[in-house]
């Protein structure tokens, strides 16, 4: 295949993952796995799990990184622009249709009745992503205290209407875990220095 | 200028929204009432919409946002503001730093990132919970002496099929679904 039409190939299996994902990153990896590694042969099942990992700890939505990775390891900088590209596109125009008549919808009483029972489910489906986290996380004591720390700041700010962002609280985290790393790795080399 | 506000406050979700849809949506949430874009209200409208639709719910949100704000070019300048990020540190991973996430000092600034991200879910989550059943006058804001009854039963009821499937099927209750299960509660519960 030329690499023009494999790039073509990538934009057009991820803009048709892109219309079937519903329902967010996890779903998404399911399908990504059946047709790029079961069906394409695109990528191995070693970097599908390599994907799920860097996916979980690097920031963005998981289609994205999922499909900037297989675009990638398929055909360089345009593969990745192509599936990237692809896999957003749906949403893009089906969002951008929606944002035209969604206020005309809610005039609708029984539509607006909907939304109010959805915005109840919203608030739970938060909370229940954050306990899956809790559940696998690690249980030691720094990442428990940055945890009870963060929870309770951040409750604190919402309650209290504080001018602090969660970016800020992110931020403190990262440099509280880089210190606490810098130290043990420093008492680590000491140790291994002592002829005792 | 608003395209150039959709960009920056998009490339700020785009970079500090870890761990997938609803892990987002505090940070979203922050950015998109911070400057006003949306109402508390139509946030989690919109929100319900990106979950019953196609696609990842940043982009959904960034899209919508855009859209609303600016047209079709604010809507397409939010999205690709929210790719961005996850775009361009993929790449670096794949062409520059094969073995990032081995690295000691990444392991460790990601071991203390979790945990406050999952902090600061669990903090908007309950607090936007609270809102919901007791809501304060004038809405923002949660008050005990003000409890709603027909929202506490809804989010009671909620509560309880999440968990209970969970344990019974031991595998999560699929988000659409609950979202649909609770659409036909609201139209039960406050009228058609």
């Amino acid at each position: 295949m030329s690499k023009k039409r494999l790039i073509l190939a990538l934009f057009w299996t991820f803009f048709r993952i892109g219309i079937f994902t519903f329902g967010g990153g996890y779903a998404m990896i399911a399908i990504i796995e059946n047709i790029c590694v079961e069906k394409k042969k695109w990528i191995t099942h070693d970097d599908m799990m390599n994907i799920t990992v860097i996916a979980e700890s690097t920031p963005g939505p998981i289609a994205v990184n999922c499909a900037t990775f297989v675009g990638y390891k398929q055909a360089a900088f345009w593969g990745a622009v192509a599936a990237t590209f692809g896999v957003v596109l749906p949403s893009f125009i089906i969002i951008f249709l929606i944002s035209l008549f969604l206020d005309n919808l809610l005039e609708i009483r029984a539509v607006a009745s909907a939304f109010k029972g959805i915005k109840l489910a919203v608030g739970l489906l938060i909370v229940s992503a954050a306990v899956n986290m809790m559940i696998k996380m690690k249980k030691k004591p720094l990442p428990l205290a940055i945890l009870g720390l963060s929870f309770a700041a951040m409750l604190a700010v919402n309650i209290f209407s504080l001018n602090f962002s969660s970016i800020s609280l992110m931020l403190i985290a990262a440099a509280v875990s880089l210190a606490v790393f810098g130290v043990t790795r420093m008492r680590g080399k000491e140790g291994r220095n002592d002829p005792s | 200028m608003i395209l150039l506000e959709l960009f920056i406050g998009f490339l700020k979700v785009g970079l500090f929204a870890f761990g997938g849809a609803y892990a987002a949506i505090p940070v979203i949430r922050e950015i998109v009432l911070g400057y006003g874009w949306l109402t508390d209200e139509a946030l989690t409208r919109m929100i319900a919409v990106s979950e019953s639709t196609p696609g990842p719910i940043m982009v959904n949100l960034a899209t919508y946002v855009g859209a609303s704000r600016a047209g079709i070019l604010g809507g397409a300048v939010a999205t690709f503001a929210v790719v961005l990020p996850a775009f361009l540190i993929i790449v670096l991973i794949l062409a520059v730093f094969k073995n990032l996430a081995e690295k000691p000092v990444v392991k460790a600034l990601l071991g203390g990132l979790k945990p406050c991200v999952t902090g600061i879910i669990l903090a908007v989550g309950i607090y936007m919970v609270l809102c919901d059943i007791f809501p304060a006058e004038g809405g923002k804001g949660f008050d005990f002496a003000l409890p709603e009854l027909s929202a506490i039963l809804i989010t009671a009821a909620l509560g309880a099929l999440m968990i209970g499937y969970r344990l019974i099927r031991k595998k999560r209750l699929s988000p659409i679904l609950l979202i649909v299960i609770a659409a036909g509660l609201g139209m039960a519960v406050y009228g058609v």
